[in-house]
């Protein structure tokens, strides 16, 4: 990304998705993109407004509500040469495709003893807190991080939102982009040339010395917000971008854990058997003996998501909860 | 004896060479699968073994109906399919010893065999996987102008599984040029097509999706070749989807564990009447067209590949246990 401040644009994150789209229709003629209402509807989350204009039906394809169909589809044709963006309206559907992403895509390189590749990107909307309650609002990327074969990302960046997608592309493997539906208005600036970023490192999105903050998507903006609130307190904590959930730069965190001694784990997903526990398990395994507080986790409440508002906003962890989480732990041990 | 280099039947002029093509390919996977029998009962080869016994004339009629550019997905049945195809018996046998020269080096087993030089695809063992599979391959195919067809077996089972009206209603709203084959051999592993489909006519099926299909006796590996060449050929001029269903029966059990209850021996021993070797060889002597020499000859050949097969898959490695996480991903980021 150029560090020009003239070239600078302001863009949402919406806008920043549909620009990596729109650039990788433009660059490669394999490329293109399907899924529910993506041409004439412009996308349920109006992400990819103006593409069927631009690119036409054969490059931008609606496809029938069949999940199972139309992403083993997409690994079909990944297989024959194409590459296929394939979009599932959000996280929860993706399950009527898990089929195809589990026992298909995510196993047909192993099973052939190398042979064939599946190049497919399958991007989809995850997360609560837009009152859709339990069946629209899941954050299951962690369990689709379980699985050897894929690769899990999930960009909270408007940097992230417009550049992970080409490098996803650009690999030989399955990739699935789990984009936060609530960050989808967020604005931000970017370059003008701003191009691809690689998807397989994190990033310290906040320098500190105190705790280190391990989260993704749209609980990095809370995490940050908490990490300002504390630095105002004198506690400065280093926040941690994971960008990629599989594989996990855990270089990256364990290097934070070292030089800060303590750890927090901040998830919209669920604790038990989620991908914080898989964080927490790793420092305890790497650096155990760094750690001068227990690895403490926050994570939504263990029950499907509500509708109401007020039970919605104390089920997802909140900035609030993660400040007095932190001012606990270094209170404590201090 | 004389043979006659041509027989008329029903209509149709079969050449001396290609009944004796035919009912050779037929004995290869009759004698391949034999020799899988017994490897697996000698502890050779484990995991599920779904054997193909009375199916063979639906694999070899089907599969020369394509040529090398066309793709097939299969089954976990699929042992004839890879053979016919073209992928040796030896790279067949040594898969299901779990060797490193096997067709998936030792990673896919009998369900899973694969190949990239004669686009075979697999070798799924969830039914009616591979079908949005079929779908998605003839789609890249219709979107790089490719005039090629992607052939997508299948057991009757699969069509209760919502993939398949996934596939066909996607095949038929896109115009995609596959080949839909389904072998129905009346059980789905053990539950009988009565028991398990409201509509037992699964053609109609295919017909609700404006999908133009046929039904045809898969104990006939001529009527076989002879629809499917009439499918493929609309599949590759008109690049939209058939639909072929191919009456069968599988004379053993759906695979190796199964101690087939839910049918009687009776109805086996009543189909092992239309074994299609045993059939198309009888009518091609009756009709003068080959002679016992010929099948003698046919035998002694089949028996020598199969040995051999055995002899290479013996001398086969096994892959260093530090390669076992070799392709989960691949060693290059540029595809």
């Amino acid at each position: 990304m150029s560090s020009d401040e003239t070239n600078l644009q302001k863009i949402t994150y919406r806008e920043a998705v549909r620009e990596g789209i729109r650039e990788a229709l433009q660059k490669d003629e394999r490329v293109f993109l399907m899924g529910e209402d993506v041409g004439r509807y412009g996308g349920c989350f109006a992400v990819t407004k103006g593409l069927l204009e631009a690119f036409g039906p054969e490059r931008i394809r609606d496809t029938p509500l069949s999940e199972s169909g139309f992403v083993g589809a997409g690994i079909g044709a990944a297989l024959g040469g194409m590459r296929p963006i394939v979009e599932i309206m959000t996280v929860n559907f993706s399950l009527l495709a898990a089929d195809q992403i589990i026992n298909n895509a995510a196993v047909y390189l192993y099973m052939s003893g190398g042979q064939f590749n599946v190049p497919i990107v399958i991007r989809m909307a995850t997360g609560g807190g837009r009152q859709l309650a339990a069946q629209h609002s899941r954050s299951l990327e962690g369990w689709y991080a379980h699985i050897p074969g894929i690769k899990v990302i999930s960009p909270a960046t408007i940097e992230d939102a417009r550049g992970m997608l080409w490098t996803a592309l650009q690999d030989p493997d399955p990739v699935l982009i789990f984009e936060n539906s609530s960050l989808y208005n967020m604005e931000g600036t970017l370059a003008a040339d701003a191009g691809p970023v690689d998807i397989d490192k994190a990033r310290v999105r906040r320098p500190g010395k105190d705790i280190t903050l391990i989260t993704y998507s749209a609980s990095l903006h809370k995490s940050l917000a908490a990490a300002e609130i504390l630095a105002k307190q004198g506690v400065e904590a280093e926040v941690i971008d994971l960008r990629s959930l599989r594989p996990l730069d855990e270089k990256t965190f364990l290097d934070s854990v070292v030089k800060t001694h303590r750890a927090i784990i901040v998830d919209e997903g669920w604790r038990s058997g989620g991908i914080s526990a898989e964080i927490s398990a790793r420092i305890m395994e790497g650096v155990f003996y760094d750690l001068d507080a227990p690895v403490e986790r926050l994570c939504s409440v263990e029950s499907p998501v509500p509708y109401a508002r007020h039970l919605e906003e104390a089920m997802l962890p909140q900035v609030d909860q993660i400040v007095n989480l932190i001012q606990k732990m270094v209170g404590a041990h201090g | 004896m004389n043979t006659q280099d041509a027989v008329n039947l029903n209509g149709a002029t079969v050449d001396r060479d290609h009944a004796l093509h035919l009912l050779r390919s037929m004995i290869r996977i009759r004698r391949l699968e034999e020799k899988c029998a017994e490897l697996y009962s000698a502890t050779k080869i484990r995991g599920f073994l779904h054997l193909y016994d009375g199916e063979e004339a639906v694999a070899v009629g089907i599969l020369e109906a394509l040529t090398r550019d066309d793709a097939v997905v299969a089954t976990y049945r699929e042992h004839g399919h890879a053979l016919i195809r073209g992928v040796s018996a030896g790279a067949i046998l040594a898969e299901m010893y779990g060797k490193q020269e096997g067709c998936s080096r030792g990673r896919g087993g009998s369900m899973h065999l694969f190949d990239n030089k004669t686009r075979f695809y697999g070798g799924n063992a969830i039914v009616g996987g591979g079908l949005p599979i079929a779908v998605g391959l003839a789609l890249a195919d219709k979107m790089q102008h490719k005039q090629r067809v992607t052939c997508c077996f299948f057991g009757e089972g699969a069509v209760a599984e919502g993939e398949f009206h996934e596939s066909l209603n996607l095949a038929a709203l896109w115009q995609l040029p596959v080949l839909f084959v389904c072998e129905n051999n009346l059980y789905a592993m053990g539950t009988a097509l009565k028991f398990e489909q409201a509509v037992q006519d699964i053609t109609r099926k295919a017909a609700s999706y404006d999908v133009s299909s046929a039904a045809v006796d898969g104990m006939d590996v001529l009527a076989v070749e002879t629809a499917a060449k009439k499918a493929a050929q609309t599949v590759r001029t008109q690049g939209k989807p058939f639909f072929l269903e191919c009456r069968t029966y599988r004379f053993r059990a759906h695979s190796m564990y199964d101690p087939e209850l839910y049918r009687p021996k009776s109805e086996v021993e009543e189909w092992k009447k239309s074994c299609p070797i045993a059939t198309f060889a009888r009518k091609m002597k009756t009709e003068g067209c080959i002679g016992n020499v010929d099948i003698e000859t046919i035998e002694r050949d089949v028996a020598r590949e199969i040995n051999e097969a055995v002899a290479f898959a013996e001398a086969c490695t096994w892959e260093p246990i530090e390669d076992m996480t070799r392709f989960v991903h691949s060693e290059r980021r540029t595809p």
